[in-house]
């Protein structure tokens, strides 16, 4: 305790200036957080979003298909978790780790009173309820299972294991959308927060490997490929995103080969993707040009042909001095996806207008606003955590080599 | 001291190099290295020494003259680029160690990737070099970690896991803190007396007195003088050596 109160003493009222200030700003905090309490707990009446709840997770997705949904949950609850227990087993070999450092602990406490909380406050049934619970003891028992038994696993086991997250990708999605013998549940009926995960982590995906490319090409010495790339990203860069969609919507169906983006959401997607691309492709040249020449000699000393140099020496360096700013976009991408509910997709704020049109919730506005304010602040910030562990990981102490 | 045979190693001749700029570096340079040969290479700054040496690898490319190199004819040929580069180790002023790996991954990268090797035949030629040039307790770490001369050390290793047979220095020891120097001239020292062919930009008068078999002075793009230690240390034959020694001794 003694220690806490010298810190606050030291970092909020060490002159006088500093008191007045701290103190004036720890009221204004104070009255702001207790309005917002003060509206949620007496004026704002949440059966708006308890009776939608099925309906801001998913959609209009078919009630007698939703298993495939809580199947994939799991899936990817199981593998969160082992792949959690995976990297804490095996620290960096110039590190010493810890199975469960504070952090972890801290997590876990926090997921379990979210799984206890929210379905209570949601209403849930006691079935509904209980597979929250049920994914919540998957995730631990995962996280203790890899931390407790994963470091007897050799490199290549790991190489294999780290596949299992592209595998999962592809799995999800004929779970989502079906086909090998599952029911085919069309594109106009996902929704949701569904939704809104599905457009963003697809074009997050997509727009990696696309921009990593428009960097190269905007650096190459091929004078078409360079100046193919900077056209490229100006142009995306010039036009806002919601023209682009509009576009999209009117065009896509020709640019692109037959079948592949046959169906609104997913010319959304893809102009989701190559909007996104064009500003990871900034990013990831800012990056090249942080690594130095002699990297890149180094590695040609070394006989390493070009395409290697790249991949195993320069591309590492830069995408982890770029990942700040690659994250940055994916937050930003993440918030565009509101956008789609401009052309008339039901992702998380489609789905929201959608329920403030039924007069049944006039007037509720407030309390779905900030229930979508709140979702994607959750989201947002399991991005920036994640990015900022792989960052602490990948950093290695770089003091650069040169003096 | 291994005395050199007669086999050519390097031979370049009247090599001339302009650089994208239109600035002329190489104005018609010549030398020829014999095998297990060590060559030091001095000259004022800005002489062309370090474009001399990064043409024997490739690294820089060249208008006019020849080049060969262990019977490899340089030219713009992109198989014999590699073919040379796989020969031809490099060591540079600033390390250039790859700080996203650990100092075992630095070694290893290249045999495994290029000469497809089996992973853990390298490590234990690795482990082996990092033996030999006093650092193997280090293995784990990352090239940030490490000093200045430990590093330098760590990219001699490297260079030397793909089995060159030619090793060049770019002032190996400029970057280091003098109390660190010693430490890389040691290693290089021993390295001399193996077989191995080496080219060596550098100030360190002591080392080319005693490691070098022959001594080369750069100025304004050309090789000026060539001689061995004593010779050139005690009596140069052109006047710019001269007054090149006065100015370091
Ligand atoms: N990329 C380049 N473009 C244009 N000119 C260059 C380039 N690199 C080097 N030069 C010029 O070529 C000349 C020779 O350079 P070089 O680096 O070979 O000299 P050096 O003898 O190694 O000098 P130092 O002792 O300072 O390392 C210098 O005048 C330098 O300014
Ligand atoms: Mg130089």
């Amino acid at each position: 305790m003694k220690p806490l109160l010298r810190r606050l003493r030291a970092e909020l009222f060490a002159t006088r200036t500093d008191t007045v200030l701290s103190l004036a700003l720890i009221s204004l905090i104070t009255l702001a957080a207790f309005g917002v309490l003060r509206w949620a707990f007496t004026q704002a009446q949440w059966a708006v979003i308890r009776v939608n709840s099925t309906l801001f997770a998913v959609g209009r997705y078919p009630v007698e298909q939703q298993w495939r949904l809580w199947l994939l949950t799991a899936l990817l609850v199981a593998a969160s978790g082992a792949t959690w227990g995976l990297l804490r087993a095996h620290p960096r070999p110039d590190r010493s780790g810890v199975l469960w450092p504070r952090n972890d602990r801290l997590a876990l406490v926090l997921l379990v009173l979210i799984a206890l909380a929210v379905p209570a406050a949601l209403g849930l049934s006691l079935a509904i309820a209980s597979r929250w619970w049920g994914l919540t003891v998957l995730l631990i028992l995962c996280r203790w299972l890899a931390g407790r038994f994963g470091a007897g696993l050799p490199a290549s086991g790991q190489r294999l294991a780290a596949l299992v997250w592209p595998a999962l990708y592809l799995v999800g999605m004929v779970l989502i959308s079906g086909g090998l013998g599952l029911v085919t549940v069309s594109p106009s009926e996902w929704g949701g927060l569904m939704l809104t995960l599905l457009a963003s982590s697809f074009a997050i995906l997509l727009c990696f490997p696309i921009g990593v490319l428009l960097a190269l090409g905007r650096r190459s010495d091929l004078p078409l490929l360079r100046w193919g790339s900077v056209l490229y990203i100006e142009f995306i860069r010039g036009a806002p995103l919601i023209t682009l969609l509009f576009l999209g919507q009117n065009i896509l169906g020709f640019l692109l080969p037959g079948g592949l983006a046959p169906e609104r959401v997913w010319r959304a997607a893809w102009v989701l993707t190559f909007f996104a691309a064009a500003y990871l492709a900034e990013a990831v040249r800012s990056g090249l040009a942080a690594v130095p020449r002699g990297q890149l000699e180094a590695a040609r000393s070394l006989g390493l042909s070009y395409p290697k140099a790249l991949q195993h020496v320069v591309l590492p360096q830069a995408l982890r001095v770029a990942l700040p700013a690659m994250v940055g976009q994916f937050i930003s991408l993440l918030q565009d996806t509101t956008l789609l509910s401009l052309i008339g997709l039901l992702e998380l704020l489609g789905t929201a207008r959608t329920v403030m049109a039924n007069p049944a919730f006039l007037g509720r506005n407030g309390e779905v606003y900030l229930t979508l304010a709140v979702l994607f602040w959750g989201c947002c910030a399991a991005l920036g955590l994640g990015s900022r562990a792989l960052e602490r990981r990948l950093d290695p102490h770089a003091v650069p080599s040169a003096t | 001291m291994s005395q050199p045979s007669s086999e050519l190693m390097i031979e370049a001749r009247a090599v001339e190099k302009w650089y994208p700029n239109g600035f002329q570096a190489l104005r018609g340079a010549s030398l020829t290295v014999r095998r297990g040969e060590v060559v030091v290479i001095m000259g004022p700054s800005g002489s062309g020494k370090s474009t001399f040496i990064r043409t024997f690898n490739a690294l820089e490319d060249f208008q006019k003259g020849s080049i060969t190199v262990d019977g490899i004819v340089l030219s713009n040929d992109l198989r014999n680029i590699d073919a040379v580069r796989r020969e031809v180790g490099m060591v540079f002023q600033q390390f250039n160690l790859f700080p996203h790996l650990s100092v075992l991954d630095n070694l290893t990268l290249a045999p495994v990737l290029v000469r497809r090797r089996p992973k853990a035949e390298v490590e234990k030629q690795a482990w082996a070099l990092l033996e030999r040039v006093g650092i193997a307790e280090q293995a784990g770490k990352y090239p940030g970690q490490l000093s200045g001369g430990q590093q330098q050390r760590v990219a001699i290793a490297r260079a030397l896991c793909m089995e060159p047979r030619i090793l060049l220095f770019d002032e190996p020891t400029s970057a280091l803190d003098p109390e660190m120097v010693r430490e890389v001239l040691e290693v290089m020292q021993n390295l001399a007396a193996d077989d191995i062919t080496m080219v060596v930009v550098t100030h360190e008068v002591k080392f080319a007195r005693h490691v070098a078999h022959r001594v080369v002075l750069m100025a304004d793009g050309e090789v000026v003088e060539e001689a061995e230690p004593e010779v050139f240390f005690t009596n140069p034959s052109h006047q710019r050596t001269r007054r090149f020694l006065d100015q370091i001794l």
